[in-house]
């Protein structure tokens, strides 16, 4: 009697079952921390000394609920390191070292990414079409190594950019190429989490069809454009605040996103296509959802804290700016969508035909509004 | 008994508090604002017209399209949102409020067996040990029960979990009104109504503010407004200016801006790095005028009005110019004074010209390289003015200060155009050895002086016929065919030259005699500036390379003289420097209420996704030594069948054992 009562009884709550790697890992981030904020406190202000510590917190909290994170953010910041000690403060060694020029300088970097998640998604197919377990880890692999690579990339682009001149030294998230590495980054990310919470490796067929979308676009302006450079901020975009709006709207970005492919996915099984190597539509479906709403909650958090930005920086918390607008559009248009699962409990083709159009209208408010329509937020155009 | 009036304003109580209608009003809303995207809002009405013509200006004007965000339909379309989402919320409230608190205890017997989730399991022993391990199994799962003695001698145990999602809804519903309220008293309703009764009324008039009459003034008592400010350095403004479509409206402030300085700082590549603003804030209430500094994204907030850094412009610099004769042989500059803002006029009678000095920017950070794909500097400073005819024809110019290094060698640039949808043409004058425009004057004073030609004629066939032995018949040829050319070119140019080309050149030898015609007015070129530099008590030019692409430039920009439409060429050669700051001051009240109803939004939204409402309802009935286990959730979904599914296991599990 007392046996079964013990052996069924839950998990010992969340904290208890941290092991002592878990601890280890907080405490490495919180040394990082505290020697980031050592050496580099008067390039702060009271917020971003704030953001600092509280990364810590956040990340610690993802390597506990998502154990992989663990690894990989000690492989970024391993690597990240190790690409930044190789400068020795010389901007121009990013063309003369062999690790610089060949792995770690920025933009080496993120096109080792760009190719790792093109792979992936070659893989990916592959263990689709040939259902193939081994290519499907293989790709998984991959992705794995192109989040690595793309987050170094960004890291020492960072450190890159205080070499320039310290003066133009910001956190690369402030122009479109690397907003779209960020997109590619955490997209993946996300999925990966997703990949390991339903054990189905199929749907990174279609999630990385997004990333490579991205990846070719990151390609044409590299090379198209020859727009990869880093430029000092205007004076607008000098603000805290970035460091935190902008990783937020592209969590919701990137949820998205992923919603809309898991919904060509479950598109594709109810008209028979693929539909005996993917999952069950009841898993597509709950996926799709898993992701709204985890995109609907960091967009909603991204567009208040923009509206607090702009109203430092523009003067009103609210000025119907097109970017501002498409904004409200892209949220009433997953709150509609929220509204009639939740609340209607409806299910089927509609959310999921909703979800990929979803995606054109949160891609005209990312890209569209800054191509077609002027604005405030003029910051990315093409 | 029901009147019809009665159901009548019970079935709009119905409509307004339904989800539908609130949905519908969020379409509209969302549409009408992807109207104010697409159609660019607050501009001059000038534009609309030209746009779409007077016929659908007209139209759009009556719907308000070209400030949708502030239409009345629109905040009506808003005001209907709250209203409707208000009633949403009396109505739902207290279902929510009883789900949240309620255990369902009452439930029977035949309603569980009723579930689509319920199983039954037997068990053998003690019932108070079955109800007290059932109590504990909820309890380590996070379910908060009830227990309940039946009449039948049952005992019920009704358990519920993640309650809380339903203030999710609670908060969000409250969070969408409060802060549609906050945007509402910050949009401009108590104007619109003031406006609908006649209060207030739109200055349209380029006037000064202090001669806008009452009914055009906001005191400085208005809870809300945004509006812009223009400061020239050293001076105070106590108004504000508040665009509403084609007009303004001036807002008094409490108090009296100073601009002290303005600054703009550049990095190292010449993009601009910051905007700064010295102001002084002097009010009755201040014993000592407060000092601050406004810059992007630090704005200064001085009784409940934020003042921030919006733009900038010039505020009436003043600049010397050197006025250079481009007609006759003047070659001497005149000096001129004048401000940004302000013009003077050159010349006298009909052929007077005004010239209206528009703006003066120190930093112009240009992209000189051919392909574009060099690197971005800064070329010093550049003057914009306007200038304009008798007959008020205008054209406009912007001419660098410092010469600008195109392919390597330095040029004075200046850009005319005709009208403003047209891109700037460039005449571009050599710099001479000193980097002035002196060479090119003087050469210019004396090639296109007509008097001026048989003088170089006769130089250049004493040069190039020395020592041929020619006859004085052949000299005086040359002489007047060399007269004619000069004439030629300083009629018009090269285009006069073709002209006198076509003219006297049969078709087949025109290639070589252009040659030839090149050749002979590059040397004449040549001649006139030696003569020139002689003249003015200089060396004789060096026969050099350098020379020689001075002349060949010098020849092309004078050529296009007669498209500059100037008769002089204004070089700026010294200013005082005087900018303009652009504040934008809001006084926003609702700003409070919209962080508060933004804070209660994410609690709510985290509520709703993320805390899943469950119950469990554990009969034990202790006559047939059954427990029924049965579950519900508000949402059924994969996570609760897997919940679901893993607790009846257990509870097998635990019975068996």
């Amino acid at each position: 009697m007392e046996s079964a009562l013990t052996t069924d009884m839950p998990q010992p709550s969340f904290f208890k079952r941290l092991t002592a790697g878990d601890w280890l890992f907080a405490l490495a981030l919180l040394a990082g921390a505290v020697f980031a904020y050592h050496r580099y406190a008067d390039f702060m202000d009271v917020y971003e000394k704030g953001f600092l510590f509280s990364a810590v917190v956040v990340f610690s909290w993802l390597g506990w609920f998502f154990k992989p994170m663990r690894l990989l953010i000690v492989g970024i910041a391993l690597l990240s390191l190790f690409g930044i000690n190789q400068y020795h403060g010389d901007l121009a060694r990013a063309d003369q070292t062999f690790f610089l020029k060949y792995l770690f300088s920025s933009q080496s970097a993120i096109m080792w990414m760009n190719v790792l998640f093109v792979l992936a998604t070659a893989g990916y197919w592959l263990a689709l079409l040939a259902r193939s377990e081994f290519a499907g880890k293989v790709a998984s692999a991959l992705t794995w190594s192109a989040v690595l690579m793309g987050f170094v990339g960004l890291m020492v682009r960072w450190y890159e950019s205080y070499l320039i001149a310290p003066d133009v030294g910001h956190i690369p998230i402030s122009n479109l190429y690397e907003v779209f590495v960020l997109f590619c980054l955490i997209t993946a990310l996300i999925y990966l989490y997703y990949e390991k919470f339903y054990e189905t490796r199929q749907l990174g067929a279609f999630v990385m069809l997004v990333v490579s979308a991205a990846v070719i676009f990151i390609l044409w302006y590299t090379f198209g454009r020859e727009a990869s450079g880093i430029q000092p901020l205007v004076p607008a975009l000098q603000s805290y605040w970035m460091k935190i709006h902008v990783p937020a709207n592209f969590i919701g970005y990137g949820a998205f996103s992923l919603a809309a492919m898991v919904g060509v996915a479950w598109l594709c099984v109810q008209r028979g296509i693929f539909a005996s190597r993917l999952p069950k539509p009841e898993v597509l479906d709950d996926f799709m959802y898993k992701s709204i709403a985890v995109g609907f909650a960091f967009f909603t958090i991204a567009t208040i804290l923009g509206a607090m930005w702009a109203a430092e920086a523009w003067g009103g918390y609210w000025s119907w700016d097109p970017k501002e607008t498409w904004a409200l559009v892209v949220w009433l248009n997953y709150a509609a969508w929220l509204h009639l699962r939740l609340v209607k409990g409806l299910r089927g083709p509609i959310l999921a035909w909703w979800a990929v159009i979803g995606l054109l209208v949160t891609t005209f408010a990312f890209l569209g509004v800054n191509m077609f329509l002027s604005g405030l937020h003029s910051y990315g155009t093409l | 008994m029901k009147t019809p009036n009665l159901s009548t304003s019970r079935a709009l109580y119905e409509l307004f508090s339904s989800m539908r209608f609130a949905i519908s009003l969020l379409t509209i809303l969302g549409i009408a604002s992807i109207i104010g995207t697409v159609l660019k809002q607050n501009e001059p009405y000038v534009n609309y017209v030209a746009q779409f013509g007077q016929f659908w200006f007209d139209i759009f004007e009556m719907l308000g399209l070209y400030d949708v965000y502030h239409a009345a339909w629109f905040l009506a379309l808003l005001t209907f949102l709250v209203a409707s989402t208000s009633l949403c919320i009396y109505r739902n409230t207290p279902i929510m409020l009883h789900e949240l608190k309620t255990f369902r205890e009452h439930a029977t017997e035949k309603s569980l067996r009723a579930f689509g989730h319920q199983q039954e399991y037997a068990f053998g022993g003690n019932v108070d040990d079955v109800v007290k391990r059932l109590a504990a199994f909820l309890t380590v799962r996070g379910f908060r029960h009830r227990s309940v003695p039946q009449a039948n001698g049952d005992i019920l145990l009704a358990a519920k979990a993640g309650s809380y999602q339903r203030l999710g809804y609670i908060f969000t519903h409250v969070a969408i009104v409060v802060i549609c309220i906050g945007g509402l008293m910050d949009g401009n309703v108590p104007l619109k109504i003031e406006e609908l009764l006649g209060y207030k009324t739109v200055e349209t008039r380029d006037v000064p503010s202090t001669e806008v009459p009452p009914q055009s003034r906001l005191s400085p008592a208005n809870l809300s407004f945004r509006g812009n400010m223009t400061l020239p350095e050293g001076m105070t403004g106590n108004v504000a200016f508040v665009r509403i479509r084609d007009g303004y409206l001036v807002q008094e402030l409490p108090f009296m801006v100073t601009l002290k300085q303005f600054r703009i700082e550049h990095y190292a590549t010449g993009q601009p790095k910051s905007f700064e603003s010295d102001v002084e804030i002097r009010d009755p209430e201040l014993k000592e005028p407060l000092k601050a500094t406004i810059s992007v994204n630090h704005p200064l907030i001085y009784k409940g009005i934020a003042i921030y850094q919006s733009d900038f412009q010039d505020g009436g610099s003043q600049l010397d110019f050197n006025v250079w004769p481009l007609r006759g042989a003047a070659h001497e500059p005149g000096k001129m004074q004048g401000n940004v803002f302000k013009d003077f006029t050159l010349g006298e009678g009909d052929s007077a010209l005004k010239v209206e000095l528009d703006d003066f920017r120190l930093f112009n950070v240009l992209n000189l390289s051919p392909d574009d794909k060099g690197k971005s500097q800064n070329v010093g400073p550049s003057v914009t003015f306007k200038v304009r005819d008798t007959q008020g024809q205008a054209r406009e110019y912007l001419s660098y200060m410092q010469p600008l290094m195109l392919d390597g060698h330095a040029y004075f640039v200046s850009g005319m155009r005709a009208t403003q949808n047209e891109d700037f043409k460039y005449l571009r004058i050599p710099a001479d050895g000193e980097n002035s425009l002196g060479d090119y004057m003087r050469l210019r004073g004396m090639l296109l002086d007509p008097a001026m030609a048989p003088v170089i004629a006769k130089r250049m066939s004493g040069k190039m016929l020395e020592g041929q032995n020619a006859n004085p018949e052949m000299v005086a040829k040359f002489e007047s065919s060399m007269v004619h050319l000069l004439e030629a070119f300083a009629r018009d140019g090269y285009t006069e030259v073709a002209k006198l080309l076509e003219q006297s050149v049969p078709e087949a030898e025109r290639d070589k005699a252009a040659e030839a015609y090149f050749k002979v007015i590059t040397s004449a070129a040549y001649e006139g500036l030696a003569m020139s530099r002689a003249q003015a008590g200089l060396s004789a030019p060096e026969p050099d390379e350098r020379t020689q692409r001075f002349v060949g430039d010098a020849l092309n920009s004078m050529s296009d003289i007669s498209f500059y439409g100037t008769p002089f060429y204004l070089e700026l050669n010294g200013f005082e420097q005087r900018q303009a700051s652009g504040f934008q001051l809001t006084r926003s009240p609702g700003k409070n209420l919209v962080y508060g109803g933004s804070v209660l939004l994410v609690l709510g939204i985290f509520a709703m996704i993320y805390l899943r409402e469950r119950r469990i309802w554990l009969l034990v009935k202790p006559e047939s030594q059954h427990v029924l286990f049965a579950m519900s959730a508000n949402r059924k979904n994969r996570d609760f069948e897997n919940e679901y599914a893993r607790y009846a296991e257990q509870l097998q599990a635990l019975f068996k054992g």
